[in-house]
């Protein structure tokens, strides 16, 4: 695309593009490069030695026990954060959407929760599971239940998932309502007048219609739940106890700046990066309604 | 039939409520927390009412962050520094991709479309996958523990630059052919009839982008180490600690409120460019 009317200077649009294109250079290219290079060195922890081991560092990262375990609470954290966030968002948006009264005080009272930074939603969480001083907590021990997440990974994993999804339900309400209205009222009116019950007309008609929305949100919100949960994780349970909450990119913190094992660190940045990318390509392959460059 | 109307009706309004209360509560807590004593909160003797040291625990957050059980910063600090964050953020981002879109759109130079993939593929990398050897850059250049270090390196991603580019693929030939015939330059064209044109689509990248430098947290736990750096979600965590019981709670959660209480506002106030902003950034 491009258009017919241009400029015909020879210098300036590169002058216009230089601070973009440095900034990019300095803080993207160059430490993706490092962290390839690195991935496929082996330094000890003081920086004095280094030596080339291919990939070395790949086959130790994804045959070590403690890796897989970690992919593994990766997997079941962000599959139920997805879900839980994404049908609590398409619940609230399709009721939302009905002509009732008041819809538009409830769209704002539903999206405000997205401006919470993760880390703060974890302290929210954090105070009320709290198992001595937690309201919450202290009524699930009353009731027989021996909640306590900073001993029961279980509890831990259940707990950082519920301050995951809770952060996460305004992002997908918006974007669903967002597909919703943009849904023809005419449609809708032709399968009433078919005789669709409202059952019907939202499993025939309205999901089908948003499904390049939903296929969208899953996968940005998968992109959430490897990436953006740092935060939770680091204000709620630190990756513990045990390792029953460590994500991928947890991992990748804990092993490249408390252990300053650079090249492994690096080799998980690396698979990580793969993910993105795969994740990415996956989106613009499906979603047509993405404006193609 | 009108009855049932009805009645569906009640059941969207029970939805809806629900949904909001799920929202509320934790906050609504946390509000009520702020209120208390260490003692009874400590003790596990909270409830739902708020109680009467609501004006200690915020001045005393606010002034000096400290409580019986923590030493922390004052939280004017680190809103200060969030705040200093959550603006360079947005500005810097919307000035270097508003020049980047303008050479790409309205100019005809050899290698063009390699330096627009270049930014392009930005897009695809979350700063958390390249941490290690970014943090490691900012270290070489010197900038832990200054506000540049704090920003730029998150200045750097292609999501502005490619809504600005869409924008600026919209606007009519004609528009800026009656500029040139007026004998207006690229520059005079970019100051007089782009950047008013471009005022709403900016309006809305900002607010997106306030609430995410306001928010960020990985980088500056990495790129922080003093005191006076700190930047209030970063504080939080700090504060708890590992969450024992007698850590300051009502402290902790006086600073939690106010922590989100500026993004929140800003969402509020701005709903529509906000939304606009952000579903038109991310499709």
């Amino acid at each position: 695309m491009r258009r017919r009317t241009i400029f015909p200077n020879k210098v300036l649009p590169y002058a216009l593009l230089a601070p973009q294109l440095a900034v990019t250079v300095v803080f993207f290219f160059w430490p993706a490069a490092q962290a390839i290079v690195q991935s496929m060195l082996r330094q000890d922890p003081f920086g004095l030695s280094t030596a080339f081991v291919g990939l070395e560092n790949f086959v130790t990262v994804l045959t070590d026990p403690f890796y897989l375990q970690t992919l593994r609470v990766t997997f079941v954290f962000s599959a139920a954060v997805v879900l839980l966030a994404m049908a609590t968002g398409l619940l609230l948006a399709t009721t939302a959407d009905k002509e009732i009264r008041g819809a538009s005080v409830y769209k704002t009272l539903l999206i405000w929760p997205y401006a919470i930074a993760p880390a703060v939603s974890a302290s929210l969480w954090l105070f009320i599971f709290h198992p001595t001083i937690g309201i919450v907590g202290r009524a699930l021990i009353r009731h027989g239940i021996p909640w306590d997440y900073t001993l029961n990974g279980t509890h831990a994993l259940v707990l950082v998932i519920l301050a995951a999804a809770w952060n996460r339900v305004a992002y997908n309400f918006i974007f669903f309502l967002a597909g919703l209205q943009s849904i023809p009222r005419s449609v809708l009116e032709a399968a009433a007048v078919d005789g669709a019950t409202s059952r019907q007309r939202f499993w025939r008609v309205v999901f089908p219609l948003l499904s390049p929305t939903t296929f969208f949100l899953l996968v940005v919100n998968v992109i959430y739940a490897f990436f953006d949960t740092f935060g939770i994780v680091h204000a709620l349970t630190r990756g513990g106890p045990g390792k029953a909450t460590e994500t991928l990119i947890y991992k990748v913190y804990v092993d490249g700046v408390i252990n300053l094992d650079l090249g492994g660190s690096s080799a998980q940045s690396v698979i990580l990066l793969l993910v993105v990318i795969a994740l990415t390509a996956l989106q613009f392959r499906y979603i047509e309604r993405r404006v193609a460059y | 039939m009108r009855l049932r109307r009805r009645l569906r009706h009640w059941q969207a309004h029970l939805i809806l409520l629900a949904g909001v209360a799920l929202f509320a509560f934790p906050v609504y807590v946390a509000l009520v927390g702020s209120t208390h004593d260490l003692g009874t909160v400590a003790r596990g003797e909270m409830g739902l009412r708020p109680g009467p040291y609501a004006v200690k625990n915020y001045t005393q957050a606010f002034t000096t962050g400290s409580g019986e059980r923590i030493r922390g910063a004052p939280v004017r600090l680190m809103m200060r520094n969030s705040l200093i964050m959550a603006l360079a953020i947005p500005t810097g981002k919307i000035l270097i991709s508003l020049l980047s879109a303008f050479a790409v759109v309205f100019f005809e130079f050899p290698l063009r479309m390699f330096f627009f993939w270049m930014i392009f593929v930005t897009l695809m990398l979350p700063v958390e996958v390249r941490i290690i050897p970014t943090y490691k850059v900012v270290a070489d250049l010197g900038m832990i523990d200054t506000f540049a270090g704090l920003t730029v390196p998150l200045i750097a991603s292609a999501t502005a630059t490619l809504i600005f580019r869409q924008f600026f693929l919209t606007i009519p030939d004609e528009l800026v052919d009656a500029a040139k015939v007026d004998g207006a330059g690229p520059m005079r064209f970019f100051w007089s009839i782009l950047l008013p044109l471009s005022s709403t689509t900016t309006a809305a990248l900002f607010v997106i982008l306030f609430i995410y430098g306001w928010n960020q947290y990985l980088w500056p736990l990495l790129v922080t180490t003093s005191q006076e750096m700190t930047t209030v979600v970063i504080g939080i965590t700090r504060m708890i600690g590992t969450g024992e019981a007698l850590v300051d709670w009502p402290i902790i959660m006086a600073t939690t409120i106010m922590a989100m209480l500026p993004p929140v506002v800003v969402v509020i106030l701005m709903q529509r460019w906000f939304v606009k902003g952000l579903t038109e950034t991310e499709k």
